[in-house]
């Protein structure tokens, strides 16, 4: 058990960007040879800590210690010298380049600047045997599936005798037997003496990982959980702040008749698998799935943006086959990206312009705008979605993303969609707004409209979908009833543990 | 309920600011001049700057349009040469009705700018590439329909060849015409020209939905598009307004020079419009502008030209001089605009 003074710990720790207070003095120890999770909803702050302990962002207050002791970490090379290392979500490593290489790019063993080959290769198969990769160090780096190059994105943190490993959402990529696996490393590592900070938001993983668990709740903490106390309510009803059952309202409606009917579409992104599904009125319908299982895409062909290469579309019964978002905005459908910032929103636009931009044409007096109607559109997206603004004139990015995020979602309602489709709807948004949109989806879905959403949070998609897709690498994998929704079930079919559907 | 603006975005509010530097910079010329040289003020001095501002502001107009997209059209001058060229070709060589020759010469141009936008927008050219090949090709199809000898649209003394000459006279009034107003002083008809395409341009810009749609896509294509607007026709538009008032420029010179020269008429007009379009407060980014600001910043840039001339500093120097106001130009907005943003993101 850890000894009196932690190997690391953080007190009091802020920091703000333009117009968000990121961290409101938070507080985070670790001991060695612990595995600590950190939990939180999206925009909880959990990046920003993270940034700040491996030196990628300075805080703007707050004190940092390692072995008791206070260190300013300036940069990522102070937190490397000091023994911590940053995982990152996406791998940092030359594909061209053989493992080796890549191990030590830039700290090669070297006489007056001529590689010593054979130390580099045996100090390179030390630390590869160390996280469990039986690989010959020639192995050409881009040639490894991409749970195998995680691990040697570990093996070059250890040989930079990395004592603190930084993991963020390292599954979320990675197929079930990779997790296993990559689960195997870790808790040999932490045999070793080795700590580390894990993120992640499947709380399963976590369950079975961690150690001890801190949770962030908007940028403070929110509580921490020891070995006997982490266990799935009580780490929800901590990081939302309230049970479950009152954040995710949802009353079932007896879903109206079929508003969205796919029928063996295919996408461009995966140009030899059908999609088939439906979406009903009143109905709030999920698709789950890993990062790149094919949801976005989905959508987006649905929305026209990218056009099918076949199969056939139906809304409201009547065929249809949009070339062009203008096309599936004219049929009925609206969509609420992904990426709010660079398909969402015009962001140098004010909120009122932003919220009218779909309605203009609609609206227009003969090609004329119309500015008592456009004004009004504004006024009630805003009234409607409680959109903190101080005037609609305000330019859309000085506002924070759950009100941008209102202003997507305003800008659709005036267009009174059949179907309404939200990709990663809470995406890096606070807790407060995200049971705003909840409750909206909840209204909208009680007056009939139908919903479609794709989400990679896992309580999102237990707590709000009346059914849900899941898919994995572009299929749709299976389908589940609210009734049979869980994670296992959910993760089982999303990393394809199964062939097709049950 | 009352359909007023009462908080004008802070795009409009920097945008005043900006129109406001750029006329107080046109004020400061014209002073200093006037008074280091008299004979600046005078009648005929007057006249000619009105009347070369008011050309080079319809050019200006065009070019405006496209840039709000984020685009560009270097072929400008080209189609301002070729335009001239053609008409008095036109004219002169095949007698042709005037009327039908102008109709000709700006259908041409329309045609020119749709070739640019749906290579832009459908081949996905750059528009840099597009215009580019453009200022090449027109220009060098001017030469070669005239055997690159200069000609005219109006007949000087002695010219022959003329079938209408009356009519052709009146248009020569209508294009380069001057109205007197008061006793000495005789208003060039390119400034009314200027004053109704002006105003019609920034309505386009303010009042209408395709002016709200190029702001958008100027600013953010995809998220334009993913609310609905038809990307491509907007800026196929905005091509064609561009070619088609940079072939109204040409028409307007052709009749103001009488005597077109397919090698230089036109020249690097398209430069000196995309500078009034930036200094007047387009960015290349897209997104923003104003018809306003650009039409001042083309009066400058024509002022200075004058000044220079008129102060008697060697005209060697005349395109450092313009380089460097541009540039200062530009300095001053961007200071102006992030001034404007930390104080926006003080107060939320």
């Amino acid at each position: 058990m850890p000894e009196n003074s932690p190997l690391l710990a953080v007190r009091g720790l802020t920091k703000s960007f333009p117009g968000v207070l990121a961290l409101r003095g938070v507080s985070l120890h670790l001991h060695k040879g612990e595995v600590l999770s950190l939990i939180g909803e999206n925009g909880a702050g959990k990046s920003t800590l993270m940034k700040i302990l491996a030196g990628v962002q300075p805080p703007d207050n707050g004190d940092y210690l390692i072995d008791g002791e206070p260190v300013s970490i300036q940069n990522v090379r102070d937190a490397m010298e000091r023994g911590i290392a940053l995982i990152h979500q996406e791998l940092n490593l030359a594909a061209n380049l053989d493992l080796a290489a890549n191990i030590f790019l830039g700290r090669e063993p070297n006489k007056k600047g001529i590689i010593q080959e054979k130390k580099l290769r045996e100090d390179a198969s030390k630390y590869l045997k160390r996280v469990g990769l039986d690989l010959p160090s020639e192995t050409i780096t881009g040639t490894l599936p991409i749970g195998k190059q995680q691990l040697v994105e570990i093996a070059k943190a250890l040989s930079c005798d990395a004592r603190v490993l930084i993991m963020d959402e390292p599954t979320s990529s990675l197929s079930q037997k990779e997790t296993e696996t990559l689960f195997e490393v870790v808790k040999d590592l932490r045999n070793q003496g080795i700590s580390v900070i894990y993120i992640s938001h499947r709380l399963g993983e976590v369950i079975e990982l961690s150690d001890r668990v801190t949770v962030f709740r908007d940028g403070e903490n929110a509580g921490d959980l020891g070995k006997g106390e982490i266990n799935h309510e009580n780490m929800v009803r901590l990081m939302v702040g309230r049970d479950l059952s009152e954040f995710y309202d949802r009353q079932i409606h007896q879903p109206g008749k079929t508003v969205l009917k796919a029928h063996e579409i295919i996408s461009p992104s995966y140009c030899d698998i059908p999609v088939s599904l439906e979406v009903r009125a009143g109905e709030i319908v999920g698709i789950a799935g890993l990062v790149g299982a094919g949801r976005t895409e989905l959508l987006q062909t649905i929305f026209g943006v990218t056009p099918a290469l076949g199969g056939e579309l139906e809304l409201d019964g009547q065929s249809f086959r949009p070339s062009c978002p203008a096309d599936a905005i004219t049929a009925g459908i609206a969509l609420a990206p992904e990426d709010r910032k660079q398909h969402g929103l015009v962001l140098p636009m004010t909120v009122r312009e932003n919220a009218s931009l779909p309605s203009l044409e609609r609206d227009q007096a003969k090609g004329f705008l119309n500015q008592e109607a456009e004004l009004k559109i504004a006024d009630r997206a805003v009234e409607q979605m409680s959109i903190k603004t101080p005037t609609i004139e305000q330019i859309a990015r000085f506002l924070s993303g759950g009100n941008q995020q209102k202003i997507v979602l305003g800008k659709w309602l005036a267009m009174k969609p059949k179907l309404l489709m939200l990709d990663e709807p809470t995406r890096g948004i606070d807790v407060g707004a995200k049971r705003e949109i909840y409750k909206l989806m909840e209204k909208l879905a009680g007056e009939g409209m139908a919903i479609l959403f794709v989400s990679s949070e896992m309580e999102e998609v237990l707590g709000m979908a009346d059914r849900a897709y899941i898919m994995h690498e572009g299929r749709v994998s299976g389908e589940l009833s609210r009734e049979e929704l869980s994670e296992e079930s959910i993760m089982h079919l999303a990393t394809g543990s199964e062939k097709s559907a049950a | 309920m009352q359909p007023v603006v009462k908080n004008l975005p802070l795009r409009f509010t920097t945008m005043k600011k900006n129109i406001i530097g750029i006329f107080a910079l046109l004020v400061v010329i014209f002073v200093i001049t006037a008074i280091i040289n008299p004979k600046f003020l005078n009648a005929y001095n007057m006249q000619n700057l009105i009347k070369w501002s008011s050309l080079y502001g319809v050019m200006s107009i065009g070019v405006a349009l496209v840039i709000i997209t984020g685009g560009i059209d270097l072929s400008l001058g080209s189609v301002v040469g070729l335009v001239a060229v053609v008409l008095a070709f036109l004219l002169k060589i095949q007698g042709l009705d005037p009327w039908l020759c102008i109709g000709l010469t700006l259908g041409m141009s329309i045609l020119i700018g749709l070739v640019h936008g749906l290579l832009i927008t459908k081949a996905k050219i750059q528009p840099f590439v597009v215009t580019l090949c453009g200022l090449l090709i027109y220009r060098s199809l001017g030469r070669w329909i005239t055997d690159n000898q200069s000609l005219g649209p109006v007949p000087l003394e002695g010219d022959a060849g003329y079938k209408n000459l009356e009519e052709i006279q009146g248009l020569d009034f209508i294009f380069s015409g001057k109205i007197a107003v008061g006793e000495s002083f005789n208003l060039p008809t390119p400034f009314l020209f200027l004053l109704v395409l002006g105003v019609a341009a920034a309505i386009f810009l303010r009042k209408t939905i395709w002016g709200r749609y190029l702001y958008a896509l100027g600013n953010n294509e995809d998220g334009a598009k993913y609310s609905g607007i038809n990307t491509d026709k907007m800026k196929i538009i905005a091509y064609v307004l561009c070619s088609l008032l940079a072939g109204f420029a040409g028409l307007l010179f052709a009749f103001e020079l009488d005597s077109v020269q397919p090698a230089q008429t036109g020249e690097f007009y398209e430069l000196y419009a995309i500078a009034a379009a930036v200094l007047g407060g387009c960015s290349l980014r897209g997104g923003e502008g104003s018809i306003l600001g650009v039409i001042i910043a083309a009066a400058v840039i024509r002022l200075i030209y004058n000044s220079i001339n008129m102060i008697g500093i060697s005209t060697h120097l005349e395109f450092g001089i313009l380089g460097m106001v541009i540039l200062l130009g530009v300095i001053g907005d961007e200071f102006l605009k992030k001034k404007m943003n930390q104080r926006q993101l003080a107060k939320t």
